[in-house]
């Protein structure tokens, strides 16, 4: 199925405000005292959350890493609560629990994050073994990074969910590093997407800085694991512009390999695409970086604006009471 | 003499002994090229002192890496490896307390298990209960594993060339707080013995039993008590198992009165197992009821005033000592 102009100029606007949002968060954590905690950014990468993110449904599940923002975005969360929950405030989506390493929106069914590397896996097999045991019309999506295939939970969860079929996408985001180790100091094979065939499951890789190609990628996924056919492994090559943490000086990151990347922008080659098939025009490009600097400006005065949990609020939230 | 935060006490060690027993690698998720290139953390320079050969960045695979650990040392290297932060020892954990831990045992006393695994822990970074819990007394409920956790620098270094030169495995958790805060380290060879508790103050009137980064809350603790007259006596356990009984059960019977403090969460902590200690050989001696200062049981949260909220401070001491006293 041929993606429709109206995803692709949805796909932008979404690649931009994850752009503008991570970029006021480069700023912000520079400030002392202002965001506690790493800061882990996906600048350069945002077309793999919106490119999977725009064509599925609603009741459609993700799960997440530490490398979140743009996923969640791309599925709609509120970018005020996003913002205040990195700014550690009561009024944040997880009430300052979580921070942005862990970010969980239930209301866009993305149901639990996790920063324990590779840990999505598991549990996408048991978000996708949910929707197949209740015959659910959905799938769940698993973001991940190429590091996270070290783990022994990523070759487990594909074992499982090839071998009875589950309704789940597996969407390696790889962005050439895992922490300073850059692919090949990681992984012994050229391609991750080559592995599925060892779990019974199609792979296929695909340009990362592409929305619209990972985009029918995952209609593709998404086709067969409703049909009953189970798992898709889909491997998005991309690039992280920026170190691991905003605290990385990126000495172990060659500078032209990151300028080479910075060239493949995926937003400016969306854009240059929709333009150059008159279905974007300057203005309207510039009407959407201002209107995502609106939203973002607005999520960052509410999170600061916002109260601090009190210190004994500490204690809830364990138990279901 | 020189002044070094924990961070380069271990990185000290770590070098002597690698220097001194060519059997010593290192292996670890980038413990070579890292992402933080602070001069202060414990792996820092080594890669470029002893190559790749030695200092072994992998993959991310924390069951492989205390796998690696296992194989070697059975086979004869005495490998130092790191877990990057306390909570993901439970993807390392199947090797270590399965594994590491019973093998010997398994095989009549004929293997042994010469490893050091370096767990990095302790709250206080803002990120989350998936970065910080302090899990020590999981690992002590396992026998066949040492379990050390240093509070200055001097011990750390002084006790990791003991972990690196003893033949069973120890797992040697370092809280990542203590490595900015330089203190006094002497030079050369300087080891200090695994299960020897050190009484960091000396007082008459109340014990207070602690290790790692509580050891500098007990010392404000003891400070601010001392000012209206009460001595605390405040004894750093640095080992967890073996444990120094002695030293514990000598300090309570002086002074009749425990508090006993951690940064871990309450129920199920190593306190537990202290204060069972005390009941056990020396209820008689005890002048009131002992206290536990602990986390709360919940997981850490990275809000900052509900993280602050979570770590034990001296306020808190001072509080439960003044209900004993
Ligand atoms: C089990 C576990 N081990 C180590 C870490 C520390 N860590 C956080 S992210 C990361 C690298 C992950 O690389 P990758 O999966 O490729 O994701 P990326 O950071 O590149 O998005 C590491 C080692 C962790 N969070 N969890």
């Amino acid at each position: 199925m041929p993606i429709s102009t109206r995803m692709k100029l949805d796909m932008l606007r979404t690649m931009v405000l994850a752009r503008q949002f991570e970029d006021s968060l480069t700023l912000l954590c520079r400030e002392p005292g202002k965001i506690a905690g790493m800061m882990i950014l996906a600048t350069g990468q945002e077309a793999v959350g919106a490119g999977v993110c725009a064509v599925l449904n609603a009741d459609d599940v993700i799960i997440t890493n530490h490398r979140s923002h743009h996923h969640l975005l791309a599925r709609g969360a509120d970018p005020k609560a996003l913002m205040a929950e990195i700014f550690g405030r009561r009024t944040g989506c997880n009430k300052g629990k979580s921070g942005t390493l862990h970010l969980a929106v239930p209301e866009v069914n993305a149901l639990c994050t996790t920063t324990v590397v590779g840990a999505g896996l598991p549990i996408a097999a048991g978000l996708g073994f949910a929707q197949q045991y209740e015959s659910r019309d959905a799938v769940t999506v698993c973001f991940f990074g190429d590091g996270s295939t070290g783990e022994g939970s990523f070759h487990e969860s594909l074992n499982l969910a090839g071998l009875w079929r589950l309704p789940v996408i597996f969407v390696c985001e790889n962005n050439r590093y895992a922490g300073a180790q850059s692919y090949a100091e990681h992984t012994p094979v050229a391609s991750l997407a080559a592995r599925a065939s060892a779990y019974g499951m199609p792979g296929e890789s695909v340009d990362g800085n592409d929305a619209p190609a990972i985009a029918e990628a995952t209609l593709r996924a998404r086709e067969r694991a409703l049909a009953g056919e189970g798992p898709t492994l889909i491997e998005c090559m991309t690039y992280r512009w920026h170190g691991h943490g905003e605290a990385d000086r990126q000495r172990y990151q060659p500078a032209d390999e990151i300028a080479a990347w910075k060239k493949k922008c995926p937003i400016e080659r969306l854009a240059k695409a929709l333009r150059e098939a008159g279905e974007l025009t300057d203005a309207e490009l510039a009407g959407l970086w201002a209107e995502a600097a609106a939203i973002v400006a607005d999520a960052v005065r509410y999170a600061e604006e916002s109260p601090w949990p009190a210190p004994e609020e500490a204690l809830d939230d364990v138990w279901v009471v | 003499m020189q002044k070094l935060g924990m961070g380069q006490a271990i990185n000290q060690a770590l070098r002597e002994e690698m220097q001194r027993d060519p059997r010593v690698f290192l292996a670890g998720e980038g413990i070579g090229v890292s992402i933080n290139d602070s001069p202060m953390l414990p792996t820092a320079g080594l890669i470029d002192a002893f190559g790749p050969r030695r200092v072994k960045d992998t993959p991310v695979s924390e069951a492989a890496i205390a796998g690696l650990a296992v194989g070697a040392a059975a086979a004869g290297l005495r490998p130092v490896v790191e877990v990057m932060f306390n909570p993901f020892f439970t993807l390392a954990s199947d090797m270590i307390v399965n594994h590491a831990a019973k093998l010997r045992y398994l095989s009549g006393g004929k293997t042994s298990f010469p490893l050091v695994v370096r767990v990095k822990s302790g709250a206080g970074f803002g990120a989350g209960c998936q970065h910080s819990h302090n899990l020590e007394a999981w690992v002590a409920h396992c026998p066949g594993l040492k379990v050390v956790m240093p509070a200055t620098p001097r011990d750390a270094k002084g006790l990791l060339k003991s972990a690196i030169r003893d033949d069973n495995p120890v797992v040697f958790i370092e809280d990542m707080g203590l490595y900015f805060v330089p203190a006094e380290v002497p030079d050369g060879d300087d080891t200090i013995p695994i299960g020897k508790a050190d009484v960091k103050r000396p007082g008459r009137d109340v014990t207070i039993v602690t290790w790692s980064k509580m050891l500098g809350v007990a010392l404000e603790a003891a400070a601010r008590l001392a000012e209206r007259g009460v001595e605390v006596e405040v004894v750093d356990l640095r080992t967890l198992t073996p444990l120094d009984t002695d030293a514990i059960l000598t300090s309570v019977r002086k002074t009749g009165r425990l508090v006993v403090l951690h940064e871990a969460t309450r129920t199920g902590g190593f306190a537990g197992e202290i204060a069972a200690l005390v009941m056990e050989k020396a209820f008689a001696d005890l002048k009131a009821p002992l206290r536990r200062v602990t986390g709360p049981d919940i997981p850490v949260p990275a809000s900052p005033p509900l993280e602050k909220f979570y770590i034990p401070d001296a306020d808190q001491v001072v509080a439960a000592i003044e209900e004993i006293l």
